[in-house]
């Protein structure tokens, strides 16, 4: 089975690296292709050294249309079974089996690793827990099943998932979105318990207006998302 | 009760103004500034103005029907104002498109760039 790692990656020469070696070390058959977001560091070159599959973008597209990229390349290439992950290092590749392992099973045709389903580990200020747990249990609402994690970017995908999300995909906010469509397109979605890396460099310093901000515009392309018509993907020319 | 007619003067600066802006949208369309899908609503929007502002007793009747009472030329306002707004709706689902045709170049270019690098490597 041909299998392959896409890693959404902006700015992240200081990490791409390690993530790429990470991914390789996790399983050699593993392909990885690394897509830099219209990076203006050397994110580009460091992953293609390190022998991945690069796909740069002219300009920054945000997270949803980089990783789309991603899955635009891996559907081009006749890839089966597909894991998306994020490059600057908070995923770990060795809790990979545990996100593969629904999806091989055939039980899923996406598994979300989440951080919080298992319980312990993963902390952040008290704003982002309300927001994130608020969208959890919207999404849990219309999904009719318990999800945790709506803002996981740990997940793996088959084919059919794969074939979806290459001809549509949400920009803005498609970890949130992308649940939604999965459930919309009567996909079987699956979130596991992982571990993750807390954030190194304080990035993500969201304050408590800005997390207001955010779950107003998450809200609104959720909502907008349950109206919007459903792109059924095209068979391949 | 005597309803307030459209003043002369004001009938003549709003039919002026609005002729000036059907010809400007004319000359945009001519000299190809401007395609003729979105000069559509321009067009509508002027001659709806240019009959409305120079037919008085038309704008009366209408502003009759609406309830405005005091100002009839209020009406020209109100429409002005309804254009502008479809005028900017149109606009907003015409940037929605280009913006995601703009994705779709983007991928196809960085992808095919992939492709032709990775070939290039084999050979």
């Amino acid at each position: 089975m041909k299998s392959i790692a896409i890693v959404p990656a902006y700015n992240e020469e200081q990490n791409i690296g390690r993530v790429v070696d990470e991914l390789r070390a996790f399983d050699p058959e593993l392909d990885v292709v690394v897509v830099s977001d219209g990076s203006v560091d050397r994110t580009a070159e460091v992953a293609a050294e390190r022998g991945a599959h690069v796909v740069a973008l002219p300009f920054n597209l945000g997270i949803g249309g980089a990783v789309q990229t991603g899955f635009k390349y891996a559907h081009a290439e006749g890839y089966d079974l597909v894991v998306r992950c994020d490059g600057d290092g908070q995923h770990i590749p060795a809790e990979l089996p545990k996100v593969l392992g629904p999806v091989l099973a055939g039980e899923a045709d996406i598994a979300v690793g989440s951080r919080f389903a298992g319980g312990d580990g993963y902390r952040s200020s008290a704003t982002r827990r309300i927001g994130i747990r608020l969208l959890a249990l919207i999404v849990s609402a219309i999904a009719r099943q318990r999800v945790t994690d709506t803002t996981s970017g740990f997940q793996a995908l088959n084919r059919k998932a794969l074939d979806l999300f290459a001809a549509d995909y949400p920009h803005d906010y498609p970890e949130v979105e992308g649940m939604v469509m999965t459930i919309k397109h009567r996909l079987r979605l699956r979130e596991v318990p992982v571990l993750m890396r807390e954030r190194e460099h304080g990035r993500s310093s969201i304050t408590a207006l800005r997390s207001i901000y955010y779950m107003a515009k998450v809200l609104t392309a959720l909502f907008v998302g349950l109206f919007r018509r459903r792109v059924v993907p095209a068979e391949e020319a | 009760m005597i309803a307030a007619g459209t003043p002369l003067k004001v009938s003549l600066a709003a039919t002026g103004a609005s002729l000036v802006l059907l010809l400007v949208v004319f000359e945009l369309i001519r000299s190809r500034r401007l395609r003729e899908r979105y000069a559509l609503l321009w067009l509508v929007t002027g001659v709806v103005l240019v009959v409305l502002s120079a037919w008085r007793g038309g704008l009366n009747t209408i502003a009759g029907w609406l309830g405005v009472k005091g100002y009839p030329p209020a009406v020209l306002f109100a429409v002005g104002l309804m254009f502008v707004i479809l005028v900017l709706l149109h606009y907003s689902t015409v940037i929605s498109r280009l913006a995601d045709q703009n994705v779709v170049l983007a991928q196809r270019l960085a992808l095919l760039e992939t492709r032709l690098s990775e070939r290039e490597d084999r050979s």
